[in-house]
């Protein structure tokens, strides 16, 4: 191969990668724009992506595992919902206990992220043994071929086919809902009154906004949102193959994008194709640099970690004031506090 | 012309937990077309009878009627709906949001959100009554008078009839509050009800038709305004005669303290907020330090007790028992302490900067004596003792030493600050508005207090915002405008209109740039 195309596998490849950092991100922000630092995103991303599998596997159980017993449009809503309803359900479990209950944002974003890791490696373990096999993964294929059908002529469009058209509708999806959360964020009444609410719940609250329901709408959202994310790495990504723990840490990764790109979707559409090259370097820089021992490669696993590092530190120094986080981020707010 | 009640309160009475009682049968009428005053202490439950109408409380007793009929006013919706507009004591704004951007704010207009034709529709309300605010501004690049505009503005595009305003002067210049006070008097002409909340007995006499005085929650009585006098609502309000006068006795034995020479400094923005400032504060003598607010005030004092750092000049302090002079300059808070300068600090924030509002008044005790002794364990006894000390000379009203100083209202939370700043015995007091938000009760404590300290030899330094306390209390003043001295004035002989010329006199730019931003 040259150079060139390998350079063009190499973003193709990146932008996959970055998708459930994106989807992670979006949903982060919208929940933080309420007030509400949702540490849970990483579980809830378990939980949507491990919903969405539970799903899928019962539908191809029972279309008997034949693939053309299967309708298409259902081999995608049915895992779509059940990731939907999934995430929601732990964004709703967040907001009771952050808004209602006004349980430390921390903690409970933090237990939530261990208690759905926990949810998608027991399901993840348990699948399998429906089916009497061995295998240590559940695999899907079938389900994911159906999410994977690319664009038309994106075979025909060499480079800029393979760049901007071989991805599977989820990708698109990503980009379309951060495009959408920014836009209903800056240039809507809700996105102006939900705004309002992060920064200054009793001035929300005076003006008028039920402040409770803004909160539960943009965390239950936000989570929907980041666990479409699983999904879309298991289904597109893993190409419909879920292994215990492969997700790995992406959803602390989306949570730094969210410091990263300022609190705006669309930068965080930036930030997430950034990432996903960079966790993508482990991939392709043998072909680019002679890098002598195969264990050298190993060190280019760490860049997307640095990277975070040195972005946090960088926009912690940050002093423009529309680049601060949400004023009462991470806040309880209780109108009769005296 | 007969007047129409545009509200009335029947025996409303709230309570917060089982102990404190916030309003009790409190009956009221206000009408339209008329400016009602409420007066009262502080903890009088003045705040919390207007939060209960603007339905940020909800009354546990009680009835209120608006324009005859009988409402529930549940939230801050329903008082919407009754056409009540409540402007807070503290803002409620949003920081990074442009002025329009909070007017329209939790609004449900039909049709397409559109930020400029609600630009075109609050700038009829600003032109009708006199406003002049850039509505593109950020909240928080603005004064407190523009914020104070752009809530103004926010109640009356949401159509408000009824406008309540809770100590609307405390943090203006007095040119800004005659400003407010014009487009109050254009409100009510318009036939708007307009309920102030305030304890400044000349202006209740300057503005308002009619004034409504609370004590301890219970309601005392209203009185028309041309019908009354200072002394007769002075007394409405506190139940007894009060002794208005302060006690000024002239400075003895004074000497050099604190000499502060050239100094300057800037902000985080690097804008310059004191330009070449020198005075010396005297032992036995009270120097006032008047001005605009945000003129310098807060950095100068914060420059002195090694808050801030200094680009130029000099601080020395004139140790009295050592006869040793040591310069300050850019030593930290602890530095100064261990040069054996006793110097005590009075912020103007005092549950940011003065106090801990989570820990109770024997801890904060402690945040001055915790170095003290040599034991690994803290030595508990001695700040117990002089807590309930400070309680019982200051006449704090808390349910014990061991509640937490949030929850005591205001005058007494710079009670225990201030008994705790001198208790630690101090040869330099800086004060900054110490009797901010507090009731004439609660005030003239704190300046009989200051009173003490000077004829005790410390050399006090006390920043005001009313010309006339400093005009009293003091004994020499000094005047900041825009960070650098304006003039250095004899308390005893200077007039009030004298030292308004000096607080514009170098701030004449800023001023007229602000002054057209200001309530018009």
């Amino acid at each position: 191969m040259d150079m060139w195309n390998i350079f063009v596998a190499f973003i193709s490849s990146s932008i996959p990668l970055g998708i459930p950092l994106l989807y992670g991100s979006t949903g982060e922000i919208l929940t933080e724009k309420s007030g509400h630092l949702n540490l849970g995103i990483p579980g809830i991303m378990y939980v949507g992506a491990i919903s969405g599998v539970i799903g899928s596997f019962l539908y191809e159980m029972s279309c008997g595992n034949v693939k053309e017993n299967m309708v298409p449009a259902l081999a995608i809503l049915i895992p779509l919902l059940c990731c939907i309803i999934g995430s929601v359900l732990m964004g709703l479990i967040y907001s009771f206990l952050t808004v209602t209950l006004r349980a430390n944002q921390n903690v409970t974003g933090l237990a939530l992220t261990t208690f759905g890791i926990g949810i998608g490696n027991f399901f993840g373990g348990s699948l399998t043994k429906l089916v009497d096999t061995d295998l240590p993964n559940i695999i899907l294929t079938k389900t994911s071929d159906f999410f994977c059908v690319e664009l038309p002529f994106a075979d025909k469009l060499g480079w800029f086919g393979q760049i901007f058209l071989s991805h599977d509708f989820l990708t698109y999806t990503a980009i379309i809902i951060a495009l959408v959360v920014s836009f209903v964020l800056n240039r809507t009444r809700v996105g102006l009154n939900l705004r309002a609410v992060g920064e200054n719940p009793a001035t929300a609250d005076a003006a008028g906004i039920n402040v409770t329901r803004y909160k539960y709408l943009a965390t239950s959202i936000g989570s929907a949102i980041a666990g479409l994310g699983g999904l879309q790495y298991v289904m597109a990504y893993a190409s419909g193959v879920w292994s215990n723990n492969a997700f790995g840490d992406r959803g602390w990764m989306a949570i730094a994008l969210v410091i990263f790109a300022l609190w705006k979707p669309t930068m965080a559409i930036v930030g997430s194709f950034l990432f996903g090259a960079l966790c993508n370097v482990y991939n392709y820089v043998h072909h680019f640099f002679r890098l002598g021992h195969t264990a050298n490669r190993e060190l280019f696993n760490l860049l997307p970690y640095i990277v975070t590092l040195l972005v946090l530190i960088i926009t912690s120094m940050r002093k423009k004031r529309e680049h601060q986080p949400p004023q009462s981020l991470g806040l309880s707010y209780f109108r009769e506090e005296r | 012309m007969e007047k129409t009640p545009a509200i009335e309160l029947k025996n409303i009475t709230k309570t917060f937990g089982a102990k404190v009682i916030a309003n009790k049968n409190v009956c009221l009428t206000a009408n339209h077309g008329e400016i009602l005053s409420i007066l009262g202490e502080n903890g009088s439950g003045k705040t919390t009878l207007m939060n209960m109408i603007s339905g940020i409380y909800f009354p546990d007793e009680g009835q209120i009627f608006i324009n005859g009929e009988e409402v529930m006013i549940a939230s801050p919706k329903d008082a919407f709906a009754y056409k009540i507009g409540m402007i807070h004591q503290h803002f409620k704004l949003v920081d990074v949001f442009s002025a329009t951007e909070n007017i329209v704010l939790g609004l449900k207009e039909k049709g397409k959100f559109n930020l400029k034709a609600a630009e075109q529709k609050v700038e009829e309300i600003c032109h009708k009554y006199g406003f002049e605010v850039d509505l593109k501004k950020k909240i928080y690049t603005m004064s407190v008078s523009e914020k104070q505009t752009v809530e103004i503005i926010k109640v009356l595009y949401r159509g408000a009839d009824i406008l309540i305003l809770d100590e609307p002067t405390a943090v203006l210049t007095p040119q800004e509050t005659q400003k407010l006070f014009a487009v109050l008097r254009r409100m009510r002409d318009d036939g708007k009800c307009i309920i102030i909340i305030t304890h400044k007995l000349h202006e209740v006499l300057s503005l308002s038709d009619r004034v409504s005085v609370l004590r301890k929650g219970e309601y005392v009585g209203t009185v028309n305004t041309c019908e009354t006098t200072e002394s007769q609502l002075t007394e409405m309000m506190v139940g007894k005669k009060m002794e208005l006068n302060i006690d000024r006795s002239e400075p003895k034995n004074m000497e050099d303290r604190l000499e502060v020479q050239h100094i300057s400094c800037v902000n985080r923005q690097g804008a310059t907020v004191l330009d070449d400032v020198s005075f010396t504060a005297r032992s036995g003598e009270i120097l006032g330090i008047a001005g605009i607010a945000g003129s310098g005030q807060r950095e100068l004092l914060e420059a002195i007790a090694g808050l801030q750092y200094l680009t130029q000049g000099d601080i020395y302090y004139h140790n009295p028992k050592t006869g040793e002079t040591d310069d300050l300059r850019n030593k930290t808070p602890l530095q100064i302490r261990e040069l054996g300068v006793r110097l005590s600090f009075v912020p103007e924030d005092r549950l940011g900067m003065g106090l801990v509002g989570n820990m109770d008044i024997v801890d904060n005790m402690m945040l001055r004596s915790y170095r003290k002794g040599k034991s690994a364990f803290l030595e508990r006894k001695k700040p117990k003792d002089l807590a309930e000390k400070i309680i019982a000379d200051l006449e704090v009203v808390t349910p014990g030493a061991d509640t937490p100083v949030r929850r005591l209202s205001g005058g007494n939370v710079q009670k225990v600050l201030v008994g705790r700043e001198i208790a630690s015995s101090p040869t330099v007091l800086m004060a900054a508005y110490p009797v901010r938000g507090l009731d004439i009760n609660s005030s003239y404590l704190i300046y009989n207090l200051l009173n003490q300290q000077k004829e005790k030899g410390v050399a006090v330094i006390f920043v005001g915002e009313d010309l006339d306390v400093l005009l009293e209390l003091c004994d020499r003043i000094m005047v900041i405008g825009s960070g650098r001295i304006t003039g250095m004035v004899d308390a005893r002989t200077a007039t009030k209109e004298e030292i308004g010329l000096l607080m514009t006199k170098t701030a004449s730019v800023e001023e007229s740039a602000e002054g057209g931003s200001d309530n018009g």
